[in-house]
């Protein structure tokens, strides 16, 4: 189990299984259910939620995703990753995977003239500040029971966890830092040496 | 536009990799669109097959229709400005939408110049047909870049011919020694800073998608065999004897385009495609594609 798969329908797949590469973890592209064999966790890349969702019900994986995760699959998503994972979409009457409780509220800064970056300090991920991406991001408004807040700004968390979850509306891929990568290995039971992100060529 | 603004917006088009972006005219196609899973769709008052049949000079859509689009779906909105028409791309960024697609299809503005796409904070796709065109137009500012194809024929052909293009001028500019690179870049007109990037990544730092003429799930997973990072379908899906049914086996060829057996069964009963368009039986001066230089 050292192996980190990334789901493969659409988005922003080859950027996390870089930075997985960078990591030296071996990265597993995941386009069907054969591809899940021997993952210790999964990335959702970002990308668009609704387009992720219904290739994933097409094709089953989303009963491929419960089983795995009941034996203790451990999830990331980022931006509309996270929107797959959560438990209520503010403004929609279904959720998708639903496997994370958190509110969130789809596209919420306004349109890609709304996309920005800053540097955040987030003391549980690493001891440095770290850049982030908001790309017509969501926003965390709510979390429940079991979850808790990595990074809260202003009236919303925008990163979040529970014992098998990560959820970041931000793009970590799409940064040549590899905190929040390093540490979802981590919470997967790899073995990751402290690698401080600068210290492999960022391609 | 800042170098921050830039890298966001090529970010965006990164975002949609792996997907596809379908033209729309009404709201009620966009819904059909997003509901099959478009990433993206591109508002716009006629798809070229229909341009390309009426005739006539082909401007940006309706203000209201684009905002009535965008109030549609959750999905990014993009529409197209004509080529070298600044006027038109403040508009639709004013409109607050996604992308604006600097497009041949619509008729030219400007016989010599395209936009200066640096002035805008918005981002810009545009269609190239080889290493030197997709240069020229990220100099100007594009963060997102298409083959032309031949749009609004249902025929691949070109797109085909544009991808082989630009894989070729790639591979030369990445296997050529160092002092041959400035003359290449003198002959095919590229920026020479441009030039050395792309042979240091080996790729375009851009994404690049296929457009023109793509029709069939099967057209769709040959262009990313081809190394397309995703497709825009024009007139192919609402020009189709059963639109929804195609533009979801488009979504789905584009994510299995190396899965033989699954494009078999995504390619079942789609009813009637497109009527398609022989290039050689178009008349020069309404070939889309030699719009822009």
């Amino acid at each position: 189990m050292t192996r980190i798969g990334v789901l493969d329908l659409q988005g922003g797949v080859a950027e996390h299984v870089e930075h997985l590469r960078r990591l030296g973890v071996c990265a597993v592209r995941i386009k069907k259910e054969a591809d899940f064999e021997g993952i210790a966790g999964l990335i959702i890349p970002g990308g668009e939620s609704s387009c992720i969702s219904r290739l994933l019900r097409l094709y089953g994986l989303e009963r491929v995703i419960y089983t795995h995760y009941a034996a203790g699959l451990k999830l990331w998503g980022s931006c509309a990753g996270a929107i797959l994972l959560a438990k209520n979409i503010i403004g929609e009457e279904t959720s998708h995977l639903a496997l994370i409780d958190i509110d969130i509220q789809r596209n919420a800064f306004g349109s890609q003239l709304d996309s920005f970056t800053i540097e955040e300090k987030i003391p549980d991920i690493d001891e440095n500040p770290i850049p982030l991406t908001f790309i017509r991001a969501p926003k965390i408004t709510r979390l429940g029971d079991g979850v808790r807040a990595l990074l809260t700004m202003g009236d919303y968390v925008a990163a979040a966890e529970d014992m098998q979850t990560l959820v970041t509306v931000f793009h970590p891929e799409l940064t040549p830092n590899l905190a929040f990568h390093r540490y979802f290995c981590q919470k997967c039971g790899l073995d990751i040496e402290n690698k401080t992100g600068q210290d492999m060529a960022f391609e | 536009m800042s170098n921050d603004r830039f890298t966001l917006n090529a970010q965006l088009a990164q975002m949609l990799k792996g997907g596809v972006i379908m033209d729309v005219t009404t709201s009620e196609q966009a819904k059909i669109a997003e509901q099959a899973g478009a990433v993206a769709v591109m508002a716009l008052e006629r798809v070229p097959a229909d341009i390309r049949q009426e005739g006539g000079v082909s401007r940006m859509s309706d203000p209201a229709m684009i905002k009535e689009i965008k109030a549609s779906v959750s999905i990014p909105v993009m529409a197209k400005a004509r080529i070298g028409h600044f006027v038109e791309a403040q508009l639709l960024q004013a409109l607050k939408i996604d992308y604006i697609d600097e497009s041949e299809v619509l008729t030219p503005a400007d016989e010599e110049y395209h936009i200066d796409k640096s002035r805008f904070e918005i981002p810009f796709v545009c269609g190239a047909r080889n290493l030197g065109e997709a240069c020229r137009r990220m100099a100007e500012g594009a963060a997102m870049l298409r083959t032309k194809g031949e749009a609004g024929t249902g025929n691949v052909v070109e797109a085909v011919r544009h991808m082989r293009a630009m894989n070729h001028g790639i591979r030369q500019l990445k296997t050529m020694p160092l002092e041959e690179v400035s003359s290449y870049c003198r002959d095919e007109n590229i920026p020479y800073e441009l030039a050395l990037k792309i042979r240091e990544l080996g790729h375009l730092p851009v994404v690049n998608f296929a457009a023109g003429g793509i029709a069939t799930p099967a057209d769709a997973a040959l262009m990313m065999q081809l190394g397309c990072d995703g497709v825009f379908v024009g007139s192919g899906i609402f020009k189709s004897g059963n639109p929804a049914k195609r533009a979801s086996a488009i979504v789905q060829a584009t994510t299995h385009y190396n899965d033989p057996e699954k494009l078999v069964e995504i390619s079942m009963d789609l009813g009637e495609p497109m009527v398609g368009i022989d290039i050689p039986t178009i008349p020069k001066e309404q070939i889309l594609a030699e719009r822009g230089w």
